[in-house]
């Protein structure tokens, strides 16, 4: 590089640069958190959503499914599973209470948390609540 | 070594190498249970070893770091290190608070490990990386903050170069996203929308700054080119960064319930992030071209170079592949985005880090520049065999992702996850082969610090 294009130019930049294109991440950030409302639904937030997702993340189901895409690629996708399994929150509660203690030989297995009921039902409405959130048509089919 | 109190990174580099092979065995068991469902389950079930592998990664990049700028500060700020012996002990502390989270991840069940950490008072566990009880949250926050007042105080008695100061600001960053895991609301969209905070503003963002600075420093000493060409260089790649990386966060926010203008700016900022990978491997050729000096140290420069290569291609290529919103919208969360994490996170941060350890490590054994002859044949030895079966883990995830997407989202008659995993099995052998190769090349790795360290040094003829 020559002459012309000096190191306290390429610092101003830097510095110039990364504070605008900050403040312009704030500025978006707050829209987002302003008009998100609309997508989300959260005053279909109950406490036993809430509880859902307590229950979600005390048992790492994170570590295993993706969540609106985002997590492990070892088990199937679960932000339309309420949708896939007929739109029904029983259909998931009895998914999660039959799982085998040992596992299903040979095949990848989840396994049994040994969760109440009210705590299964507490996630059974969580995934419920996820699924009718807007994420603009993700994911591409029913399969997730 | 100019300054006795570097020699307190070599606690930290050896923990880190101890750490990183207790990660690629993690790696290994769960590449087995994606083909063996079974395999030791219900005992280390698939999420468990995750958490292992993932957060073991974490906490031995950071040891690299942290050892890193002990030996990077002192030489740049012309100075001894203000305390090491608050290094050493917050070096005790983290070691400690690390290997007990790994045993309550492995003797206790996750949901236990809550209670017993009383998640409940500020939950900030069960996300992904994040996976961490609270109160080793706070340890890692005090450990930072006694790290960065150390790094802090040596800067200001001593000299104030740009490298140790992009260093400081990038560590700075990674401590100040961090507070963001602390942030956990109920609402689902919020939670995944601040989570990218601390993951996406830490890979994209701040630690390219502790990247480029480390790159910079090695740089400066294996070429002996002029050190104000070099920290040209470093300004523009970090401001290439921070320009492309804040808003290609948006990459991470076209599907999780947030509006649909992210589309827009997610894929033209991210698309743009390439850029400084781009520029890092035209700069590092560049200087090692225009060097001013031979150094013996033949390893290092290899790994310098390595860095910028495989960082451009696991972050830049591979991170490119799947950023334009129209395709993720297919690849999202598929084995495509396993191929793009592994190759990037070795490209950049484990083979700066390894850059770093190759640099320092036979100073601070008493060196007056580089090992031998026969250790460094041994160091590029598993420089190869870990970057070469690498790149094939990322190929092999990357047909398995092809397919998955293809399979399962693609197709007019989707089939669904489990069936899809099935068809694809023969992709996870092979990188289950890849990464049995990667371990030797991480024990011959390990071999190199013994092997001819009796021998005489090599010199440049
Ligand atoms: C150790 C990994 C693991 C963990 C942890 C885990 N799962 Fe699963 N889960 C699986 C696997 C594997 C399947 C697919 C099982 C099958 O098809 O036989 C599955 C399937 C499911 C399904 C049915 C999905 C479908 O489309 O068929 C639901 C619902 C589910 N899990 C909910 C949960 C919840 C809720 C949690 C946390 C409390 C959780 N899982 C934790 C591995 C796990
Ligand atoms: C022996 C070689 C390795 C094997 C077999 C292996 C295997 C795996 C597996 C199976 C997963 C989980 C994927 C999932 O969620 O379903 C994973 C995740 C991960 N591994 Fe490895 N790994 C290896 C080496 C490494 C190395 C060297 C690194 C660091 C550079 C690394 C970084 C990661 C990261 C960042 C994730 C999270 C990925 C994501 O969420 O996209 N792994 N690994
Ligand atoms: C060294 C730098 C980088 C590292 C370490 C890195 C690592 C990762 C990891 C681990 C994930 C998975 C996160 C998860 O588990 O959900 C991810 C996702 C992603 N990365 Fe990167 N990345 C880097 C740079 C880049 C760049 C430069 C781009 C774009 C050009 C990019 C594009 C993406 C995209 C689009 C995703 C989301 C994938 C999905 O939809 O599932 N990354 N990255
Ligand atoms: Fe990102």
């Amino acid at each position: 590089m020559s002459e012309v294009f000096t190191k306290i130019m390429a610092r101003n930049i830097f510095y110039g640069g990364s504070l605008f294109f900050f403040l312009l991440f704030l500025g978006l950030t707050f829209d987002t958190v302003q008009s998100s409302h609309k997508r989300d639904h959260r005053e279909n937030i109950t406490e036993k959503v809430a509880l859902g997702k307590k229950v979600w993340e005390d048992n790492n189901c994170i570590g295993c499914h993706t969540l609106l895409g985002e997590g492990a690629y070892f088990a199937p996708e679960l932000g339309n599973v309420y949708k896939r399994f007929g739109n029904s929150t029983a259909a998931i509660m009895a998914f999660i209470k039959t799982r085998p203690k040992e596992g299903i030989p040979g095949r990848r297995s989840m396994p049994q948390f040994n969760l109440s009921d009210e705590e299964l039902e507490a996630v059974a409405e969580f995934l419920k609540w996820t699924s009718e959130i807007d994420t603009n048509n993700w994911p591409p089919n029913i399969k997730g | 070594m100019p300054y006795k109190s570097q020699a307190v990174a070599k606690y930290y580099f050896v923990a880190a190498i101890a750490l990183f092979v207790g990660q690629i065995l993690f790696g290994l068991v769960m590449g087995l249970q994606y083909v063996m469902g079974d395999f030791l389950f219900p005992e280390i079930p698939f999420n468990v070893a995750r958490m292992v592998h993932t957060n073991l990664l974490i906490v031995w990049l950071l040891f690299g770091f942290m050892g890193a700028s002990y030996y990077l500060v002192p030489e740049e700020a012309e100075t001894e290190l203000y305390s090491p012996m608050l290094a050493l002990g917050l070096f005790w502390i983290f070691l400690i608070a690390g290997a007990l989270t790994i045993l309550g991840y492995l003797l206790v069940p996750y949901a236990t490990l809550a209670e017993i950490t009383m998640n409940d008072l500020l939950p900030t566990m069960g996300r992904e990386f994040l996976e961490q009880p609270t109160i080793t949250k706070i340890g890692i926050v005090i450990v930072a903050l006694g790290f960065l007042f150390n790094i802090g105080m040596t800067v200001l008695k001593g000299k104030k170069t740009v490298v140790s100061l992009v260093l400081l600001m990038g560590l700075t960053g990674l401590a100040v996203f961090f507070l963001f895991s602390f942030y956990n609301p109920t609402n689902l969209v919020l939670d995944k929308y601040f989570w990218w905070w601390v993951v996406h503003l830490w890979v994209e963002g701040v630690w390219e700054l502790i990247l480029g600075a480390i790159l910079a420093f090695v740089l400066i000493k294996v070429t002996g080119v002029d050190r104000e060409i070099i920290e040209k260089w470093l300004y523009i790649i970090i401001a290439m960064t921070l320009i492309t990386g804040i808003i290609g966060t948006g990459h991470h926010y076209y599907w999780i319930g947030t509006p649909d203008y992210w589309s827009w700016w997610g894929s033209i900022f991210s698309a743009l992030e390439p850029i400084p990978f781009f520029l890092m491997v035209v700069y590092a050729f560049t200087m090692v071209y225009k060097r001013r000096r031979e150094h013996p140290n033949k390893a290092a420069t290899l790994w310098a170079l390595g860095t910028a290569v495989m960082a451009f291609l696991g972050a830049g290529v591979w991170g490119f592949l799947h950023t334009l919103a129209p395709v993720n919208y297919y690849t999202h969360g598929t084995q495509l985005t396993a191929a793009h994490g592994h190759m990037a996170f070795y490209g950049a941060y484990v083979m700066i880090v390894l850059t770093m350890i190759s640099y320092a490590m036979p100073i601070i054994r008493g060196r007056a520049a580089a090992n031998s002859e026969r250790s460094q044949l041994w160091e590029m030895w598993s420089f190869w065999l870990m970057t070469v079966s690498m790149v094939f883990i990322t190929l092999f995830l990357t047909a398995a992702g092809v397919l998955q997407t293809w399979l399962q989202r693609y197709t007019d008659a989707p089939l669904d996850f489990m069936t899809t995993q099935s068809k694809i099995e023969i992709f996870y052998w092979l990188r289950e082969g890849a990464g049995a190769v990667f371990l030797i090349g991480l024990i011959v790795y390990i071999a190199s610090f013994f092997v001819g360290s009796k021998d005489e040094e090599r010199t440049v003829s």
